[in-house]
């Protein structure tokens, strides 16, 4: 596979760092790829734009950040206001339309989707809002299957919110599947 | 049989390496960076049976480890650049004593409480220098998680082996960024258990008279033999003496019993050494930035190459000699303003064809600044 650099971002307590590590753990622990993970610290992780770098790859990772994501998630208008610009040309950009207005500048695939909107329609709780994102990112990207995401899940979380967490995984791959068409 | 493949921080994989190497008791103050390894200790390791204590300070935190250690448990401490800080004392107090113990040190931006959350590798001199007085000391450190956990069991053997305490110098890169770890079965990395006298109950038992080899045997403290243990300069029995004779032998025996064994405690990591014309040196994270550099130009047919350090103290003198003099120029990567890039000139025998490629604004060093360097020195300008 080609190495993939991600940045997921938003603001502190949306999630955005927690559905990172479940990423890239899918992938290290499910799919038998190398992944790394990093994230941002101190008083930008409590409010404020934070961001959680994910590099994937079936070979080793030495630079352990991304200078230049693939592949940036942006939850916040913030966020995608700081981050936007850093996206590879040609790259894929995934945002929220109820946080995040695209601005039409930026030289990527861009995609945007009521995740937020649709959460608290479907399941009325935004603590799953990260988990329906990681269920459009890969369906969008296709670099884990969502069997592996689910299989992290399982370990991570009190086993009575497996279900919200498995309809919001599911809300989150139909999003993406209906943008696609 | 499968693997166990864990995902987790490099401080974490530090912990896992601890309970592996077996440790029995740990004393510490949780301080950013490293507060991961506390916080995870204090749970995994009173289920295996040991002792958590979170102290007042670093100060006692180091003081409980030595004393620890010298009942026979296998001690740590885990902290950053203002623990280590205050550690420093107790330190000495640990060589002067010949008490196995590791230091983990995971180092952020300094001086003072400086920059919590930032990686940094200023604590190089420190590890080396920084308890007064003449004396010679292991420092370790690591670029990964495999390594980490390598490194953490190799802290702990080589504290047995030379009744030392271990400095562990990681950072915040190193600590924090979560990545595979395949954990080792029992068995698969050597453990070192400590070397204890066969002096019997009622016969007298010299504490600090070295066997031929330089090693001590130890006999739990408070168990069957009565000793003196103290940070005077002493004799063979642990009492104090200012007798030169006794005083010089002292002397010779710590530093020599490391810095005698060098080539025993020196580990490397070579990458595309042997062809290579311009080498890199680096250690810790800032190895990853190195070999990412390494790996990227000699696609494009430049001829680098990487010697990664794990043993920072004693200086791998030899090691370093040998692949400085095979290369037509050396740069030396790493987050400080060159406290490794002068160990390098001092054994190289050109050192004006030493360079540095350096971080200290506290941002990890990325590809973009070693190759600023590269440029300047290949003549493709700045």
């Amino acid at each position: 596979m080609e190495r993939r650099r991600i940045i997921f971002s938003g603001s502190g307590g949306q999630g955005v760092i927690t559905a990172a590590i479940i990423f890239a753990e899918a992938a290290v622990l499910y799919e038998g790829l190398n992944a790394v993970q990093s994230q941002s610290y101190g008083p930008e992780a409590r409010g404020g734009a934070s961001r959680s770098d994910v590099i994937i790859s079936d070979t080793d990772i030495r630079f352990p950040k991304v200078i230049q994501p693939n592949i940036l998630v942006c939850l916040t208008q913030e966020a995608y206001d700081t981050f936007s610009g850093l996206l590879r040309p040609g790259g894929l950009l995934i945002t929220d339309n109820h946080y995040v207005r695209q601005g039409g500048k930026v030289d990527a695939k861009q995609v945007g989707l009521d995740m937020y909107s649709s959460v608290m329609e479907a399941i009325g709780r935004p603590i799953v809002f990260n988990i329906c994102m990681l269920g459009a990112f890969v369906e969008l990207t296709q670099l884990v299957k969502k069997e592996s995401i689910m299989k992290v899940l399982k370990t991570r979380i009190p086993s009575g919110t497996l279900e919200l967490n498995r309809q919001a995984l599911e809300l989150g791959v139909r999003l993406a599947k209906e943008f696609k068409q | 049989m499968k693997k166990n493949v864990l995902f987790l921080q490099g401080n974490e994989a530090c912990v896992e390496a601890a309970l592996y190497a077996g440790l029995d008791f740990f004393a510490g103050y949780p301080i950013t960076p490293s507060t991961e390894v506390a916080e995870l200790l204090s749970y995994r390791l009173p289920r295996k049976g040991g002792k958590f204590i979170q102290m007042e300070d670093e100060l006692s935190s180091m003081c409980a480890i030595i004393g620890a250690s010298l009942t026979g448990k296998k001690t740590m401490t885990a902290t950053s650049g203002p623990g280590f800080s205050l550690m420093q004392e107790a330190l000495g107090f640990g060589v002067m004593t010949e008490t196995p113990c590791v230091v983990l040190n995971v180092q952020r931006g300094g001086p003072s409480t400086g920059l919590p959350t930032s990686g940094s590798q200023g604590d190089i001199m420190q590890a080396r220098w920084g308890t007064h007085g003449e004396h010679a000391i292991i420092a370790l450190t690591a670029s990964n998680n495999q390594d980490v956990f390598a490194m953490t069991v190799e802290a702990f053997n080589l504290s047995e082996t030379f009744r030392s305490p271990v400095v562990l110098l990681l950072d915040e890169v190193v600590g924090h960024t979560r990545e595979k770890l395949i954990l080792p079965e029992p068995g698969e990395i050597n453990v070192v258990e400590r070397l204890k006298t066969s002096v019997p109950e009622g016969t007298d038992y010299h504490p600090y008279l070295p066997r031929e080899d330089g090693r001590l045997p130890m006999s739990d403290f408070g168990h069957v033999h009565r000793y003196n243990v103290t940070g005077l300069a002493h004799d063979m029995w642990g009492f104090p003496s200012t007798n030169p004779e006794v005083v010089y032998e002292l002397m010779r025996h710590l530093v020599d019993k490391i810095q005698g064994h060098t080539h025993e405690i020196s580990m490397t990591k070579e990458f595309h050494v042997d062809e290579a014309e311009i080498l890199l040196v680096s250690y810790g994270a800032s190895a990853r930035t190195a070999l990412h550099v390494v790996e990227d130009r000699r696609q494009r047919g430049e001829k680098l190459g990487l010697l990664e350090l794990q043993t920072l103290w004693p200086f791998p003198d030899e090691i370093v000699k040998k692949r400085c003099a095979a290369v037509e120029c050396v740069i030396v990567v790493e987050m400080n303003m060159g406290q490794i890039l002068h160990e390098v000139k001092r054994v190289s025998d050109n050192p004006e064809k030493v360079f540095l490629a350096n971080r200290i604004d506290g941002s990890f060093i990325a590809p973009a600044d070693i190759l600023n360097i590269l440029r300047i020195i290949q003549g493709k300008g700045a």
